[in-house]
C-alpha cells in the first residue's frame, strides 16, 4: 500500500523520512511546512514506514488511547479528521493541551482508558483506534474500547511487554495479550517494533 | 449525570451553546453506557448548526476541560502534601498524648479505665453532670474528633501523593512518599538527591555521628518503614535499603520530570529484592 494522504516520505533537514504538515510540537526538524515524523519516537510511524495497512486516512475519525504529551497524536491529527486523544496522567496532558490548541480537530480528554464509559458521552464512533497505553491489562483496554469502532474500523495496538510483567519473557506476554484481544478482534498483522522500540509488538486488528 | 448512573445523553445535552463552564463540567463528570453519533445528535438537538460548528465547540470545551482538570490535579502539589503529612503526624501525636492524659485522669475515678481508643470512644458517649467527669467526657469527644480528622487527612495524603508522585506512591505507598518529599523539602529537591542520600533521609543524627567518626554508618532512614527493608533479614537490610533507595531515586526523577506512571521500575525492584532475600536461603 502507499502512504495515507497527508503523510509523505520527504527529505527534511537533510534526512529522508516520514513527514506531515502542521505546527511543530517536540522540536522535530521542519522544512517547507513539513515536520519529520520520527520513527524512534512514534510506534505508529514505524508501522506506516513499513507500509502496513493501518486504516489511517485523510478523512478517518480517530480515537487515540494513551496520547501522552501528544508526539504521535499531533501527526495523526495533521493527517486525519476528528481525533480524540485520551490521556490519564496530568503532567503530559499539560503538553497535550498545548498541542491541541493549534489543532482544531484534536480533542484532549483527561480520562482513564480502562473506563470508556467516562468518555463515551464525548467520543463518537471512529474508524481507527490507536492504542499505546503503558499499563497492565493492555488487552482488556483494547476489548473495552471496541465499542467505539465502526464496522470495518481498525485497531492499531502497540503492546509494551514490560508494562504487563517485566519478569516474563516478552513473547509470552505478547501471546497473553493477543489471546485477550482475539476474543473480540481478528488479528491482521503482528510484528516487533525493533530496532526503534524494544520489547514492543505492533498489532493491527479488525473487530469481529 | 453522575458517574454511577450513566445516561444515554451526550455531553452537550442540557448545555447551552456558549456556556463553556457547563460544558466543561459535563465533559469531566458525565458518562454514557453507549456510544452514539454525537455530532449528528448535537445538530439534531440544535446544540450546533452543523457538524463543523459542533467540532468547534467540542474543541473549545475539551481544551478548557483538560486544562482545568490538569491545574486542579496539579494544584494538589508537593508543598500541600508536605503540609498534609506534617499535620497528620501532629494530629496523631496530639490524639495519643491526650488519650494517655485523659485515661490517666479517668483512671483515678473509674477503675475500668484503659489507655486505648475504645475506652475513649465509650467515655465520649457518656452523659455526666459531675464537673470533673464533664471535662473528661468533653476531652474524650475532642480526641475522637481528632482521630476522625486523622482518617480524613490520611485519605487526603493518599490522593495527593498519587497525583503528585505516581511512581513513588506505587513503590513506597502514600505515607512514605509524603515523608520522603517532606524530608527533602519538595519533589524537585528529592528528584535531585542521589540514592545514597535518600537511603538515609530521616537518619541525620546517626549520619552525622558517623561522619564525626566512631559510629557505624546508618543503613536506612525513614525508608525503614518500607516492607522491603523491615521485612528483610537484618544481615541483608543494608542491601535491601540500597536497592530500594536506588529505585526510589529513579521513581522521584520520573515523577518530577515526566509524571507518567511506569510500572516497570516497581517490578525491577520486586525482582531485585527477591534476589537479595534468596541469598539467606542458599
Amino acid at each position: 500500500m502507499t502512504l495515507p494522504e497527508g503523510v509523505e516520505r520527504r527529505e527534511v533537514d537533510g534526512d529522508e523520512g516520514l513527514a506531515t504538515r502542521g505546527e511543530p510540537v517536540y522540536g522535530e526538524p521542519t522544512e517547507d511546512g513539513w515536520r519529520r515524523w520520527d520513527r524512534s519516537r512514534s510506534k505508529l510511524a514505524v508501522l506506516l514506514g513499513r507500509e502496513v495497512e493501518t486504516g489511517l486516512t485523510a478523512d478517518s475519525t480517530v480515537l487515540y488511547l494513551g496520547a501522552a504529551s501528544g508526539t504521535t497524536v499531533s501527526h495523526v491529527a495533521d493527517v486525519a479528521g476528528p481525533t480524540y486523544a485520551v490521556e490519564f496522567a496530568p503532567r503530559p496532558m499539560r503538553d497535550l493541551v498545548g498541542v491541541a490548541e493549534a489543532r482544531p480537530n484534536l480533542f484532549p480528554l483527561l480520562k482513564d482508558a480502562r473506563k470508556p464509559e467516562h468518555y463515551a458521552h464525548v467520543v463518537e464512533p471512529v474508524d481507527l483506534i490507536v492504542q499505546d497505553v503503558a499499563i497492565r491489562g493492555q488487552g482488556e483496554v483494547a476489548v473495552a474500547n471496541k465499542q467505539f469502532l465502526r464496522d470495518g474500523g481498525r485497531l492499531v495496538l502497540a503492546i509494551k511487554a514490560r508494562s504487563e510483567d517485566v519478569t516474563r519473557d516478552p513473547d509470552e506476554v505478547f501471546d497473553d495479550v493477543l489471546d485477550t484481544v482475539e476474543a473480540e478482534y481478528e488479528i491482521r498483522y503482528t510484528d516487533g517494533l525493533e530496532p526503534f522500540h524494544e520489547d514492543h509488538l505492533g498489532v493491527v486488528a479488525e473487530p469481529k | 449525570m453522575s458517574e454511577d448512573n450513566p445516561t444515554e445523553a451526550g455531553w452537550f445535552s442540557g448545555v447551552e451553546p456558549g456556556d463553556i463552564e457547563a460544558g466543561v463540567t459535563a465533559i469531566q463528570e458525565g458518562s454514557a453506557s453507549t456510544v452514539e453519533d454525537w455530532p449528528a445528535r448535537a445538530v439534531e438537538s440544535g446544540f450546533a448548526a452543523d457538524e463543523s460548528e459542533y467540532y468547534e465547540r467540542l474543541h473549545e470545551t475539551t481544551v478548557a476541560a483538560s486544562r482545568q482538570a490538569v491545574s486542579q490535579r496539579e494544584g494538589a502539589d508537593d508543598q500541600q502534601l508536605i503540609h498534609s503529612i506534617r499535620t497528620l503526624d501532629d494530629c496523631q501525636r496530639l490524639a495519643n498524648e491526650l488519650t494517655e492524659r485523659v485515661a490517666e485522669w479517668a483512671g483515678s475515678r473509674d477503675p475500668e479505665a484503659t489507655v486505648d481508643s475504645e475506652y475513649i470512644e465509650e467515655l465520649a458517649d457518656r452523659e455526666s453532670t459531675d464537673p470533673i467527669d464533664e471535662r473528661l467526657v468533653s476531652l474524650a469527644g475532642r480526641i475522637v474528633g481528632l482521630q476522625t480528622e486523622v482518617q480524613e487527612i490520611r485519605t487526603l495524603v493518599e490522593q495527593t501523593a498519587e497525583s503528585v508522585a505516581p511512581n513513588l506512591t506505587a513503590m513506597a505507598g502514600p505515607e512514605l512518599t509524603a515523608r520522603l518529599i517532606a524530608l527533602a523539602g519538595g519533589l524537585e529537591e528529592l528528584a535531585k538527591k542521589p540514592a545514597g542520600t535518600i537511603q538515609v533521609l530521616g537518619a541525620e543524627d546517626a549520619l552525622f555521628a558517623h561522619l564525626r567518626g566512631g559510629a557505624p554508618s546508618p543503613k536506612h532512614g525513614v525508608i525503614f518503614t518500607h516492607e522491603y527493608v523491615r521485612g528483610t533479614a537484618p544481615v541483608d537490610r543494608g542491601s535491601a535499603a540500597r536497592a530500594l533507595s536506588g529505585k526510589l531515586a529513579i521513581a522521584a526523577r520520573i515523577d518530577y520530570y515526566s509524571g507518567e506512571y511506569r510500572p516497570e521500575i516497581e517490578a525491577e525492584l520486586d525482582e531485585r529484592i527477591e534476589r537479595i532475600r534468596a541469598r539467606d536461603a542458599s
